[in-house]
């Protein structure tokens, strides 16, 4: 049986699942530490439970290191080396980072000669006399990670390689972080995303460890796995060296609980919370993905994150009349309180639900007297909303099957502009928790290939051969691994047919990491 | 004379976004590399054509390579080699720069040499909006020689293009020499003269692309519309309005070619635009009739923001208004059509003059 948590802003979901089978499922308040509502969630479905024993696994999505970035807390002091020169000397590493957050790690940034061209070229030998000066300047400084990061790194990362060895031969106990395993083509992007890990490593390592021993103070004695934006699981070792992959497991969760409850591998999932509503595409089980580049705390970064969309709607939303508008106030956490159906003073899109019938909740007499066509303009407006989300998300006029979880839903009618077909799955309260109890151990790796040096079918198997020993590094049974994903895109005005080549490959935990 | 500081930068981005067209790629690296310049060297003056001095010698420069190359070994001081490179073989000292294209990131390649070297640029440009090739520019279109042009990349290798026998060759040549220094160089053309400049310059190009930004922006800080404050900056057309229902794009040697269909909503409910774009947006047709024609600028603008949205940014679902502006009259003569009308780009259709 798995154990399955997710933290969300106001609550910590945890489910036990067995099998197919939903054993129990708890809602406790989110803490302020993230782990003691872990900790209370756990605790709480086991009381509902007695199967302690029969808990193969934790698998947690956690909120900790985006407060960790959001708050600067616990960041390592760390320095970055670009392997580029003389390229690229114009944008030194951190040039457009924000100031808190460069002071935060402190401004360690240098450029030596190295790195590659787009067809695999050197611009530059390695320089390694160069790294040694800079390793040696940093260790003065009481820097305890770095970040290296070569031009082209996705076409060839041996500089990055060769360099990584080079600075834990110099200082073993510093941890290194390599470009090229952490985003990808987009120089500064990926040279950000490399540094957001190599400075929040130490406190996921702490945090992860403070995780286990409550778990352990619990009484349970079982492997521990993180969520990551993907929707795929790692282990702990590779968690404190990816943080920053968790980061967008929450949206994700919750769309893969949604895909596992309905049925539905590819549509839409629209999950309403009490302030908000996320709306995100599913493709084969999975969230789709966003091709931009994403902030984070400020820091420009080219990880994948799923593609949705967030608008201000949700249980809790509030409503003016006179005219008529929805939100973007919400009550939030102060629904029980504060919207006029539990005797508060204030009108939410919840009062209107329960005036048009569409649910019983708190006492419906205390809207019986709201007007009739205010009621129906505002779920009108309130349906029109979600429908204009979903167009949003939608990448063809084509109608799709539409997922509907959170405890919002009950805004929404059952059937909906766009879609196929409107599911709203039991147990979808709790869809995010399932999501994440249900998932299986992955592994991504983009590459840039010059097709010139090779064949297509060459490259696409050397991606896939990289990103199934990923998913094996990462905790996954081998005889288990499946390729769900293949995307391949030529480099516009690149003659010599360079690829971006994009493989992802996911498994079922390996026996001997579970207990 | 006005002076482009850091402030400046993003409300050209914005502007060259919109005179783009639809091409000119991500402005992001170029507004970041002007702005170290300009950090680092001080702002830099724009002259207007008029104010030039009879004996000014005005260098062209821009970047050459590819877009997706470029967002990883990121573009440096090329176009400064390239300059110096150019002066060195003419003999001739550059006294002022100017943008070879005003649409998208090349239109502020010129302030990183101008910013180093202390010169002026000039409030002008070869397009007065964006093109793919780089013969594409009134400068060559009325007479001025595209060579001898000097291409330079970042580890200090330059090679000079003395004598082409077209503009076209001057593009192949350059491609093909750009290709082996890693597809991210910068061009520089020998100097023009002041004279040179006011007949075949597209004028007071870099202000518009300003003026045009700060419109969006104003409408943004004070809750006004930013259509009408494009509309107000530029005289234009409102071309259609509506949400993007399909999306057919494919990268055919090297360029990203293409449709967008828009349904039409508000004012256009029941209507259909589509566009054919190549990198730019070249041909509008609104239910099947032709309603603007390249070198007339087609440009689409988020409809709630009024900002740029390029052709690798185009979606399904984005609410989009498309504006037209009539091109530059330098476009719009007999040897500015053979050069950028529609027949250059292989269309039947002759072209057709927005009327506004």
């Amino acid at each position: 049986m798995f154990v399955g948590v997710d933290v969300g802003g106001t609550n910590t979901d945890a489910v036990l699942m067995d099998g197919h089978q939903l054993r129990g499922a708890v809602k406790v308040p989110t803490t302020e530490d993230v782990t003691a509502g872990i900790v209370n969630a756990v605790s709480e479905l086991l009381n509902q439970s007695s199967s302690r024993q029969q808990i193969q696994a934790v698998m947690v999505g956690t909120t900790h290191f985006t407060n960790a970035l959001l708050e600067k807390r616990g960041l390592s002091p760390t320095a970055v080396i670009r392997l580029s020169m003389p390229a690229t000397q114009l944008l030194p590493p951190l040039i457009d980072c924000p100031d808190e957050f460069r002071e935060a790690i402190g401004d360690h940034a240098y450029m030596v000669r190295g790195g590659n061209e787009f067809d695999g070229r050197e611009i530059s030998p390695l320089d390694r006399a160069g790294i040694r000066d800079a390793v040696k300047e940093i260790r003065s400084r009481g820097v305890r990670a770095v970040a290296v990061c070569s031009v082209f790194s996705p076409v060839d990362p041996t500089h990055e390689i060769e360099a990584a060895a080079l600075i834990e031969e110099i200082v073993p106990d510093l941890r290194v972080c390599m470009s090229h395993e952490n985003g990808r083509m987009g120089l500064l992007e990926r040279e950000n995303a490399a540094t957001l890990n190599a400075c929040l490593g130490e406190t996921a390592e702490a945090t992860i460890r403070g995780i286990e021993n409550a778990l352990e103070m619990l009484g349970i004695r079982v492997p521990l796995y993180m969520s990551q934006n993907d929707g795929t699981l790692m282990d702990t070792s590779f968690a404190s060296q990816f943080p920053v992959l968790t980061i967008s497991s929450g949206p994700t969760n919750s769309m893969r609980g949604a895909a596992y409850l309905s049925g539905v591998t590819d549509g839409i999932v629209v999950d309403i919370g009490g302030t908000s509503t996320d709306v995100g595409a599913l493709i084969k089980g999975f969230p789709r993905e966003s091709s931009v580049a994403v902030h984070l705390a400020g820091v420009r970064t080219s990880f994948r994150m799923p593609d949705t969309v967030s608008i201000a709607l949700g249980g809790g939303t509030v409503i003016e009349r006179e005219p008529l508008r929805i939100g973007p106030e919400s009550v939030g956490y102060r629904l029980s309180t504060d919207a006029m159906v539990f005797g508060g003073p204030t009108l939410t899109t919840t009062d209107l639900a329960v005036a048009d019938g569409r649910v019983a909740l708190g006492d419906g007499r205390l809207v019986e007297g709201l007007d009739a066509g205010l009621v129906r303009q505002g779920m009108a407006e309130i349906q029109a909303q979600a429908e204009s989300a979903v167009d949003r998300v939608k990448l063809s006029q084509e109608d799709v099957p539409v997922v509907l979880v959170g405890g919002g839903s009950v805004l929404l009618e059952d059937s909906l502009a766009g879609a196929s077909r409107v599911m709203r799955p039991e147990h979808a309260g709790v869809a995010n928790a399932i999501g994440a109890a249900i998932a299986q151990v992955g592994g991504q790796v983009e590459r840039v290939y010059a097709l010139d040096s090779g064949s297509r079918e060459g490259a696409i198997a050397d991606c896939t051969a990289a990103a199934i020993e990923r998913a094996e590094a990462a905790g996954a049974d081998r005889a288990s691994i499946e390729v769900v994903d293949i995307e391949e895109v030529p480099l516009t005005y690149v003659p010599s047919n360079a690829t971006r080549v994009r493989v992802k490959a996911v498994g079922n935990i390996a026996p001997d990491r579970l207990r | 004379m006005w002076q482009v500081t850091e402030d400046d930068l993003a409300p050209i981005a914005i502007g060259a976004g919109i005179l783009g067209t639809g091409g000119g790629g991500n402005p992001y690296i170029g507004q970041l590399r002007a702005r170290q310049a300009i950090r680092k060297y001080g702002p830099v003056s724009v002259l207007s054509p008029e104010e030039l001095p009879e004996d000014a010698k005005v260098v062209c420069v821009g970047g050459i390579g590819a877009p997706t190359v470029g967002i990883e070994k990121i573009r440096d001081i090329q176009s400064y080699h390239a300059m110096r490179a150019i002066e060195d073989y003419t003999g001739e000292r550059a006294t002022a720069l100017i943008s070879n294209e005003i649409g998208g990131s090349n239109s502020v390649e010129p302030l990183i040499p101008a910013a180093m070297a202390g010169l002026p640029i000039v409030d002008a440009d070869g397009m007065g909006r964006a093109f793919p090739e780089f013969q594409m520019k009134t400068f060559f279109v009325y007479g001025v020689p595209c060579c001898p042009m000097a291409i330079a990349d970042e580890k200090g290798n330059s090679v000079i293009i003395r004598e082409t026998i077209t503009p076209h060759w001057a593009e192949r040549l350059a491609r093909a020499t750009t290709v082996q220094m890693g597809c991210v160089a910068c061009y520089a053309v020998a100097p023009m003269s002041a004279e040179q400049v006011r007949r075949t310059a597209i004028p007071h190009t870099l202000t518009l692309a300003r003026d045009l930004g700060r419109a969006v922006q104003q409408a943004h800080s004070d809750g006004g519309d930013p259509l009408e404050a494009i509309m107000a900056t530029c005289a234009g057309k409102v071309l259609f309005n509506g949400k993007v229902v399909d999306l057919d794009r494919r990268t055919t040697a090297g360029f990203a070619r293409g449709t967008v269909t828009i349904d039409g909503m508000d004012s256009f409910t029941g209507q259909r635009m589509v566009i054919d774009f190549q990198n730019e947006n070249l041909i509008a047709r609104r239910d099947g009739e032709i309603v603007c024609t390249v070198p007339d600028l087609i440009c689409a603008v988020a409809t709630d923001l009024g900002e740029p949205i390029t052709t690798e940014l185009m979606r399904y679902g984005l609410r989009i208004t498309i504006l037209g502006f009539p091109a530059p009259e330098l476009w719009t003569t007999p040897e500015g059509l053979a050069t950028a009308g529609p027949q250059a780009f292989g269309y039947e259709t002759d072209y057709i003059p927005l009327k506004v």
